[in-house]
C-alpha cells in the first residue's frame, strides 16, 4: 500500500464522516452519531498513516531529506490543513462532548478536498528548490496551518453563532451570514463547473488562474456570463429567504450561543499567537535567511498582515463595550476569508514573488 | 476631570490613548494594504492599467490611473499617508499602553493580601470542606498541598482561632499584552534605522574575479564595501539527471587590508555575513566573454592521476601514455537527438560537455563529448579517464547584498513578542486562599479563588488539591 491509496481511503471516509454528522444534525440519531465519530476517527489514522508514509516515500526516492516532512506544495499543505483541522475538531469533541460542529467542520475538510479534486492540481512529489529547503520554512508553513485550521474552527463556530441568534432576516448580522455562505455555495458551484468544463486541460501542465470561472463568469459567452450573475444572486437570495430552516437545524440542538462565542474566542486566542509566530516571524525570518529582506511587502506577506491585523481587531474589539457576540463572531468570519484570501486568493487572483504553492 | 475643564494636551492624549482609535486603525491599514496587493507595486505603469482595465473596463482605466498614482498608489507602502497611518498606530499603542500601565503595574507587584474572614468577597470559584483534624495539624497538610499545585503560601492567624493561607501565582503574565505591545515599537524602530542606515544592493561576480564595492538596487550605484569579495568558484546541484536545480553555491574569500580573513561556501538559506553586510545566494549566470578554463583529472591506464587545467584548443597528455587530447568544442548544455546530432539547449551550464580529440603521435585514434554530469562518458576506450570537473571562470555568481543594522532590532522585537504573547495568552494570574477555622469534629475549610484566563482549568486544578486533602486526612 502507498501513502495516496491510505489517503484515497481517508478521503471517503471524510466524506461519509461529513455526510453522517449532518445526518446526525437533522435527525440527532446516537447511533449515527457514534458511526459518524469512529468514521472520522479511523479516517483520521488513516491519513495520519498516509502523511508519514509520503515523506517516506518523498526520502526513499532521493528528492527530498528526512527533515523534510510532506507539507511543501499546495497539495500536500492543504492536506495538512485538513488533517490539523480534524484534529483540532476530535479535540473539541471530546473536550466538550458535543458532536454537533462536525456537521460544520467535516464540510470545511470536504470543500478543501473537493479543491484539490476540482482544480486537478498536481499530486506528485516533487523534489524542493533550493529556496525551500529551510528549516524556518518549515516551522512557517506548519505554525501557519495549525493556526489556519484553528481559524477555520473559529469560524465555524462564529457561522453558527450567527445562525442561531439572528431572528429578523433584515438585521445586518442574518444578511451578512445568509450572504456570506451564499456566496460560498456559488464559488463552490462556479468552481464545480471549471472542473467539469475544463478539467482535462487542468489536469495538464496548465495553469488553472487561466480556467477560473472561465466556465461561468467570465465566459466568452456574454450570455453564460450574464446568466451567471443572474443565478448567483437567485442562489444568495433563496439562502437569505430560506436561512430559517438552518436556524431550526442548529438551535434544536443543545449547543449554547455562549459555547459558541467562547470557542469562537479561544480558537482564535490559541490560533493568534501560533500566526504570529509561525506566520509572521518565521516567515519573515526565512524571507531574511533566503532574500536577505525579512519584509518586502509582496502580496502574500501583505495579505498576512492584513488578516494579522483582522484578529487583532478581534481580539481588541472585545475589550470595548458591544463587540462581543455577533460583530465579533462577524469579525471572525472576516478574518477566515482573509486566510483563505492569503493562502489561495494571492496566488489565484494576484500574482506574487511566492512560487512556493503555485499550482503548477 | 470633566470633559471641558480638559487641556488641549489632554484631548490629545486622550485620543491616543483609546482602543476605538488602534481598531479604526486596524481596519484602515487593513483596507488600504489591499489595495497595494492589487496594485502591483513600483511597476511601469503599463502593466498596473492593464489590471486596472481588467478590473474597471477601458474607458475608466487612464483616469484611475492617474487618481491612484497622484495619491501615491503605486508605491503606497511609502506614501506619506501610509507612513502617517503607522506613525499613528505607534503613538496609540505608545500613549494607550502607557495610560494603562500604572494600574497593570499595581495589579502586578501588589503582595496578595488575607481576607476579611467573616465578609469574604464573592468569588467565582468557591468551596467548603469540612476535615476531621484540628486546624493546627491540618496546616502542614494544607501548606503542602498548596505547594505541589505550585504556590507557595503565605500564613496569618486570624483572632477567632484557625488560620488564613493565601498565595498567588503567574502575576507577571498581566505584563504579558504590555511586552506585546513593546515588541511591536521594538520592531518598527529596527525597520526605521533599518531603512535610514541600510543598504540593499548586489554584485555579480564572475569565477575567480574580486570585487571592493557593490551596487545599489534603486540607482546601480557603486558602494564602498571597505573590504574586497572575491568568487573561488560557482556550482549548481541538479536533482538526479534532471534539470531540478537542488542547490546553487557559491566559494567566497573575504580580504581586508589585503589579507584573508574569511572564506565561506555560501547556499540559498546560507549566506555569508562580514562587517555588517550579508551576501545571499541570489542569482546566477553565464559571462558572455567565454575564454574559461576547462579543469581534468585525467587518469592512465596504470592509474596514476594528474589534474590538468587548459583553455580551449589546448591539449594535455594522459599520464603514462603517449596519447594527447586537444579540446575542441565546448557545450554548456549538450543534448542529443533521437537520430544522434548534437545541439546545445540552453545558455545555461545545466549539462557543461566539452568535445576532445585524441591522437597518438599526431594519428587520430578517438573523439567525443565529455559531459560533467554523466561519468559513463569519462572512460576511454583503452581504459582510461578523463573526468570533467568545472569549465572554470565562465560564470558568476549573483550576490544579493545588504546591510541592516536594524536587523538585530527586529529580531529581539520578535523575541519579546513570542515572549510577550505566551505571557499574554498561555499563562493566566491565579490567586487562591483558604480560610481554615474550627468546626465541631474538625475544621471548616473554605476555599476562594480567581484566575483572570482559564478559569475551568484552575478550578478542575483545586477540585484534584480538595480530594486529595479529603483522601489524605
Ligand atoms: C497589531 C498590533 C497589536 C497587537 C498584535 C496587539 C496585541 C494585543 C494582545 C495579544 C492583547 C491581549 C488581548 C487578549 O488578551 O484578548 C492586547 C490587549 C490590549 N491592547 Fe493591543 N495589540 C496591538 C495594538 C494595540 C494598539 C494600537 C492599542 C492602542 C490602543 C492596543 C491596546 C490594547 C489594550 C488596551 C489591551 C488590553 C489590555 C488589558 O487587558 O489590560 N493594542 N493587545
Amino acid at each position: 500500500m502507498d501513502s495516496s491509496t491510505l489517503f484515497g481511503i481517508a478521503t471517503i471516509g471524510y466524506i461519509l464522516a461529513m455526510v453522517s454528522y449532518i445526518v446526525y444534525l437533522a435527525f440527532r440519531n446516537r447511533t449515527v452519531g457514534i458511526i459518524a465519530t469512529t468514521v472520522t476517527v479511523v479516517s483520521f489514522i488513516a491519513h495520519t498513516g498516509a502523511f508519514f508514509m509520503r515523506w517516506y516515500e518523498g526520502y526513499v526516492m532521493g528528492l527530498r531529506s528526512l527533515w523534510h516532512p510532506p507539507i511543501s506544495n499546495l497539495y500536500e499543505s492543504i492536506i495538512f490543513f485538513i488533517w490539523c483541522l480534524i484534529l483540532g475538531y476530535l479535540i473539541i469533541e471530546i473536550k466538550y462532548k458535543n458532536r454537533s460542529f462536525g456537521a460544520f467542520v467535516t464540510p470545511i475538510a470536504g470543500l478543501a478536498l473537493a479543491f484539490i479534486e476540482m482544480t486537478g492540481m498536481s499530486k506528485e512529489i516533487e523534489p524542493l528548490v533550493p529556496a525551500l529547503q529551510s528549516n524556518w520554512l518549515l516551522a512557517h508553513v506548519t505554525m501557519s496551518f495549525i493556526s489556519y485550521s484553528l481559524f477555520g474552527l473559529s469560524f465555524a463556530t462564529a457561522i453558527m453563532y450567527l445562525i442561531e441568534k439572528t431572528e429578523k432576516k433584515t438585521e445586518p448580522a442574518y444578511i451578512f451570514w445568509s450572504v456570506s455562505l451564499g456566496v460560498l455555495i456559488v464559488l463552490l458551484i462556479a468552481m464545480s463547473l471549471d472542473y467539469l468544463e475544463f478539467h482535462v486541460a487542468a489536469t495538464s501542465s496548465e495553469n488553472i488562474k487561466n480556467y477560473l470561472f472561465r466556465a461561468t463568469f467570465k465566459s466568452p459567452n456574454p450570455t453564460v456570463a450574464l446568466l451567471s450573475w443572474i443565478a448567483s444572486f437567485a442562489i444568495i437570495a433563496t439562502v437569505w429567504a430560506t436561512g430559517g430552516y438552518l436556524k431550526k437545524i442548529v438551535s434544536a440542538f443543545n449547543v449554547t450561543p455562549e459555547l459558541l462565542d467562547e470557542l469562537t474566542y479561544k480558537t482564535v486566542a490559541i490560533g493568534f499567537p501560533i500566526f504570529t509566530l509561525g506566520g509572521l516571524i518565521f516567515g519573515a525570518i526565512w524571507a531574511d535567511q533566503a532574500w536577505g529582506v525579512y519584509w518586502s511587502w509582496d502580496p502574500k506577506e501583505t495579505w498576512s498582515l492584513i488578516t494579522w491585523f483582522v484578529y487583532a481587531f478581534f481580539l481588541h474589539a472585545r475589550l470595548m463595550r458591544g463587540w462581543r457576540g455577533k460583530r465579533a463572531a462577524i469579525v471572525s468570519v472576516i478574518g477566515f476569508v482573509a486566510v483563505v484570501f492569503t493562502y489561495l486568493g494571492v496566488n489565484l487572483l494576484l500574482s506574487g514573488l511566492h512560487s512556493y504553492g503555485s499550482l503548477s | 476631570m470633566a470633559e471641558r475643564d480638559k487641556t488641549f494636551v489632554d484631548r490629545i492624549w486622550d485620543f491616543f490613548a483609546s482602543v476605538k482609535l488602534a481598531v479604526v486603525l486596524f481596519s484602515l491599514i487593513a483596507l488600504t494594504s489591499i489595495v497595494g496587493t492589487v496594485i502591483e507595486q513600483n511597476a511601469p505603469p503599463e502593466k498596473n492599467i492593464i489590471v486596472l482595465k481588467r478590473l474597471l473596463g477601458e474607458r475608466l482605466a487612464p483616469e484611475a490611473y492617474r487618481v491612484l498614482d497622484s495619491l501615491g498608489f503605486m508605491d503606497m507602502y511609502h506614501s506619506w499617508w501610509f507612513v502617517t497611518l503607522l506613525v499613528l498606530f505607534a503613538m496609540n499603542l505608545i500613549v494607550c499602553s502607557l495610560e494603562r500601565l500604572p494600574r497593570i503595574w499595581r495589579l502586578t507587584t501588589e503582595p496578595i493580601k488575607p481576607l476579611n474572614p467573616d465578609k469574604p468577597p464573592s468569588f467565582p470559584i468557591r468551596k467548603e470542606i469540612t476535615l476531621k483534624a484540628d486546624p493546627e495539624t491540618l496546616r502542614e497538610a494544607l501548606i503542602s498541598a498548596l505547594k505541589k499545585t505550585g504556590f507557595r503560601p503565605m500564613n496569618s492567624p486570624m483572632q477567632k482561632g484557625g488560620f488564613q493561607l493565601y498565595a498567588q501565582k503567574g502575576n507577571w503574565s498581566r505584563l504579558g499584552v504590555y511586552i506585546t505591545h513593546l515588541s511591536i515599537i521594538i520592531i518598527m524602530v529596527g525597520a526605521v534605522i533599518g531603512i535610514f542606515f541600510g543598504f540593499n544592493g548586489f554584485l555579480n561576480l564572475p569565477e575567480g574575479r574580486s570585487s571592493d564595492v557593490a551596487y545599489s538596487r534603486k540607482d546601480s550605484r557603486p558602494h564602498q564595501l571597505g573590504f574586497t569579495i572575491r568568487c573561488d568558484d560557482f556550482d549548481v546541484e541538479f536533482y538526479g539527471m534532471s534539470d531540478m536545480p537542488k542547490d546553487y553555491r557559491s566559494w567566497l574569500t573575504v580580504f581586508k587590508d589585503g589579507k584573508e580573513v574569511m572564506r565561506k561556501m555560501i547556499e540559498v538559506n546560507e549566506p555569508l555575513r562580514y562587517g555588517g553586510y550579508t551576501f545571499y545566494q541570489a542569482s546566477y549566470g553565464m559571462l558572455s566573454t567565454g575564454g574559461g578554463y576547462f579543469i581534468f583529472r585525467v587518469r592512465g591506464p596504470d592509474g596514476k592521476t594528474e589534474t590538468v587545467t587548459k583553455i580551449m584548443g589546448e591539449s594535455f597528455v594522459i599520464p603514462g601514455t603517449k596519447i594527447k587530447g586537444t579540446i575542441k568544442k565546448f557545450s554548456p548544455a549538450l543534448a542529443v537527438t533521437q537520430d544522434g546530432r548534437t545541439y546545445t539547449y540552453t545558455e545555461m551550464m545545466n549539462n557543461p560537455a566539452v568535445y576532445i580529440e585524441f591522437t597518438e603521435k599526431g594519428k587520430p585514434k578517438y573523439s567525443g563529448w565529455i559531459l560533467k554530469r554523466y561519468p559513463k562518458t569519462w572512460r576511454l576506450p583503452d581504459g582510461s579517464m578523463v573526468q570533467f570537473i568545472d569549465y572554470w571562470g565562465v560564470q558568476y555568481t549573483g550576490l544579493q547584498v545588504r546591510k541592516d543594522p536594524g536587523v538585530w532590532i527586529v529580531y529581539l522585537g520578535c523575541i519579546v513578542m513570542g515572549i510577550g504573547l505566551y505571557m499574554a495568552f498561555f499563562m493566566s494570574h491565579r490567586k487562591i486562599w483558604l480560610i481554615v477555622s474550627e468546626a465541631k469534629d474538625g475544621s471548616l475549610v473554605r476555599v476562594f479563588a480567581t484566575a483572570n484566563k482559564n478559569r475551568p482549568a484552575f478550578e478542575r486544578k483545586i477540585e484534584t488539591m480538595v480530594s486529595n486533602l479529603t483522601e489524605e486526612v
